[in-house]
């Protein structure tokens, strides 16, 4: 089991938004989370990765068997935890591919493995970039500084193919996607299936599903995990809309 | 993240209370300040008949001055009968070996970067002929003398060069400028004498020497910089190391001036001690800085990286007298704890077509206050001036404060002044992005704020560029989390 979350409960400046969740995840499988707005989706997504705002309550979530709630955000991340933001942030002055050195250094010496140089890394990234369409003068430029809303997605999923994770979290990654660049972001993300990863994909509509097809579909409602299926669960729900859940 | 520079300072001042010997020596004068003390300070160095009138002069003008009250600072009045105003270089207590410095000291030069023998000379070890600062400081002369420049303490220049210490004296600072320069100009201790001939390009940072030499200039230093015709020179002031230092006022001048063609930049990274963390002790830097681009097509640059002291009281600024003159100012200023900045510049354009660039990044942490004051003024003459300011802030935490005090006074219809200003905070939001990435929080607010800097940073000459970049993150360590 790589995630195994056990009535998780969180809350957000006092207001409790995630009222006991069950989740379990495999390396291997995608799993997507459904729900209408203020359902929680995000809050699941933000309280795994360990934001600051996202105060855990109750509950626990182990990650390869250890207690991923323990840990600091940035450890879950050298341990393998990424999430793509909902909203990246924007980081003036810091050169893109700067940054992704760093956080990819991060993650190397805390697996002891050598650090890469600017030779190697610029390899790397170059292999990397073909896979999303990257224009490499979004390299150059500042950490999603001046960046569409569908190029800083796509940087996101880019990230996400340098940092190799275990886990990955994607929060509403197709929000502010046209359906040209939600088609390259999931193919990036369909390159990313792997054995050894798994993937959870939160999102409020059906459409990103098409694209990348999920192993399980999970149903938040009201902070709780209302309705759990396969595939083809989310097709029901884009046809019967969340209101069906709801009133069920 | 327990020990911050803060605390590594708090112990080199600590040690100085019981490390350092007294200074009983005959060398040094008793405290206040007189016109006897003036005059003795004067006959100590030797100095001709007309440099003691002048600092005469000032000092009798001092007397009639008030401090001033005008800048967004707080201290406690200054007893200028309580400090001694002239002392021979202090002997400080040698120690032995590297061993006895103490372990933090020892842990911030590591982390600066700061090669070993030079550690020994900052720390007051007694440091071996193999790295004998005379000798260095003699080789660098010989090969500048070769190119006929002039590079020597102020003392030595009015010996060796009192024409052009004469002539150029005041010239763009005048004795008569404001209180603390006044002083200055009654006492100056030491200081720093540059003169590049008629089309020579120093080939060098005049800079090396002056860390390794400038340790013992005390508080009240003096610098003339003269660039003639189509000379270019590139300084650096001050030093990288958290050095030990007892003074509490600073109150330095520097004059730079520049005729037609000729090119200064002059770049500062001042660490003084900051106080500690309860903002208890810590220098006052009140300090007097002007360029004079009096020629044609002439260009001044100022670049400083400001982290240290209690209270940073400076505005470097140019005065564009030659037609088609250049005046720059990139400055990064941090206060964290209780330190305080008011800095800026003053931008003159008197001359046609005259161009001034002003970019100030303020860092705020703890519950450090920075205000930026800067004055663009365009003379009834300047036709054609252009002006750019940019003035940005970054805030961490929510206890410290920004400030930004523009002023313009244009007297010319043809000019052009454009004026911006941001203010920041290093948001949650961004330490947890880079957090996710892997990042450590503290390297995640180093990386900020160096993007933040980036534009003022990459001025600087590329080593010391490295150097205020880890000095800053020394700087602000421990201000987040």
């Amino acid at each position: 089991m790589l995630l195994d979350v056990r009535n998780l409960q969180v809350k957000v400046e006092d207001k409790p938004i995630l009222k006991g969740i069950d989740l379990k995840v495999d390396a291997g499988e995608v799993h997507a989370i459904m729900g209408p707005n203020g359902s929680g989706k995000s809050t699941l997504a933000r309280a795994l990765s360990g934001h600051p705002e996202y105060t855990v309550t109750g509950g626990e979530a182990l990650y390869e068997g250890r207690d991923l709630l323990a840990m600091d955000p940035d450890e879950r991340a050298r341990e393998g935890v990424f999430m793509a933001f909902q909203y990246p942030v924007e980081i003036a002055g810091v050169n893109n591919a700067y940054f992704l050195k760093a956080a990819l250094n991060a993650k190397r010496k805390h697996h002891g493995e050598p650090e890469l140089d600017a030779v190697e890394f610029m390899q790397l990234v170059r292999e990397k970039s073909k896979l999303l369409e990257i224009d490499q003068t979004m390299l150059s430029r500042a950490v999603n500084e001046g960046f569409s809303g569908g190029e800083k997605k796509r940087n996101e999923i880019f990230q996400m193919a340098l940092l190799q994770p275990k886990l990955a979290i994607l929060d509403e990654t197709d929000s502010g996607l046209d359906i040209d660049a939600l088609k390259i972001v999931a193919g990036g993300v369909n390159a990313m299936r792997a054995p050894e990863r798994a993937i959870i994909v939160v999102t409020h509509y059906q459409r990103l599903l098409d694209y990348i097809v999920p192993d399980f579909v999970h149903v938040l409602s009201a902070g709780r995990i209302v309705k759990s299926g396969g595939k083809e669960l989310a097709l029901e729900l884009e046809q019967k809309g969340y209101g069906w859940i709801e009133a069920a | 993240m327990s020990t911050s520079t803060e605390t590594i300072e708090e112990l080199a001042t600590r040690e100085y209370k019981y490390g350092f010997v007294t200074d009983v020596e005959a060398e040094t004068v008793p405290k206040g300040l007189s016109e006897e003390i003036v005059r003795l300070i004067s006959q100590k160095k030797h100095e001709p008949e007309w440099l003691l009138e002048w600092r005469l002069k000032a000092y009798r003008l001092w007397l009639t001055m008030k401090e001033p009250t005008w800048q967004n600072v707080k201290y406690d009045p200054i007893d200028y009968q309580d400090i001694v105003y002239y002392s021979a270089p202090k002997k400080k207590k040698a120690l032995n070996s590297i061993d006895e410095v103490d372990p933090e000291v020892k842990r911030t030069f590591d982390k600066l970067g700061i090669p070993l023998e030079e550690q020994k000379l900052l720390a007051g070890v007694a440091v071996d002929a193999v790295f004998d600062s005379v000798s260095v400081a003699t080789t660098f002369r010989e090969k500048l003398a070769k190119l006929g420049i002039i590079f020597m303490s102020f003392s030595e220049a009015v010996k060796e060069h009192p024409e052009l210490v004469k002539k150029y004296l005041g010239s763009v600072v005048p004795y008569t400028d404001n209180f603390f320069a006044t002083l200055n100009s009654a006492v100056f201790s030491d200081g720093s004498f540059v003169y590049v001939p008629k089309g020579v390009r120093c080939p060098m940072e005049l800079s090396t020497y002056f860390r390794i030499n400038a340790k013992d200039t005390g508080q009240f230093e003096r610098t003339l910089i003269i660039a003639d015709e189509g000379a270019q020179v590139s300084y650096l002031e001050g030093c990288t190391a958290p050095m030990r230092d007892e003074n509490q006022l600073h109150a330095a001048v520097v004059e730079l001036v520049a005729h037609d063609d000729a090119t200064i930049k002059y770049s500062t990274i001042q660490n003084w001690y900051p106080g500690d963390k309860n903002g208890k002790g810590g220098i006052y830097n009140f300090v007097t800085k002007r360029g004079l681009a009096a020629g044609r097509r002439s260009k001044i640059t100022w670049t400083q990286v400001e982290t240290g002291s209690a209270i940073t009281w400076k505005y470097p600024g140019c005065i564009l007298q030659g037609d088609g003159s250049i005046g720059e100012f990139y400055s990064v200023a941090t206060t964290n704890n209780w330190q305080q900045a008011d800095t800026g510049t003053k931008m003159i354009h008197l001359g046609k077509n005259t161009r001034s660039t002003i970019v100030s990044k303020g860092i705020s942490a703890g519950h450090g206050q920075n205000t930026y004051r800067g004055m663009v003024r365009v003379g009834k003459k300047a036709t054609g001036a252009r002006n750019y300011s940019q003035c940005d802030s970054l805030l961490i935490g929510d206890k410290c404060g920004a400030h930004t005090f523009p002023y313009l006074e244009i007297r010319n219809t043809t000019a052009r002044v454009e004026h911006e200003a941001s203010t920041s905070k290093i948001g949650e939001d961004q330490i947890f992005y880079c957090r996710q990435r892997g990042l450590s929080t503290e390297d995640a607010v180093n990386m900020i704020v160096s993007g933040f800097c980036k534009e003022v940073f990459r001025e600087l000459p590329m080593e010391f560029a490295v150097e205020a970049q880890k000095l800053l993150s020394v700087s602000l360590e421990g201000s987040v989390g």
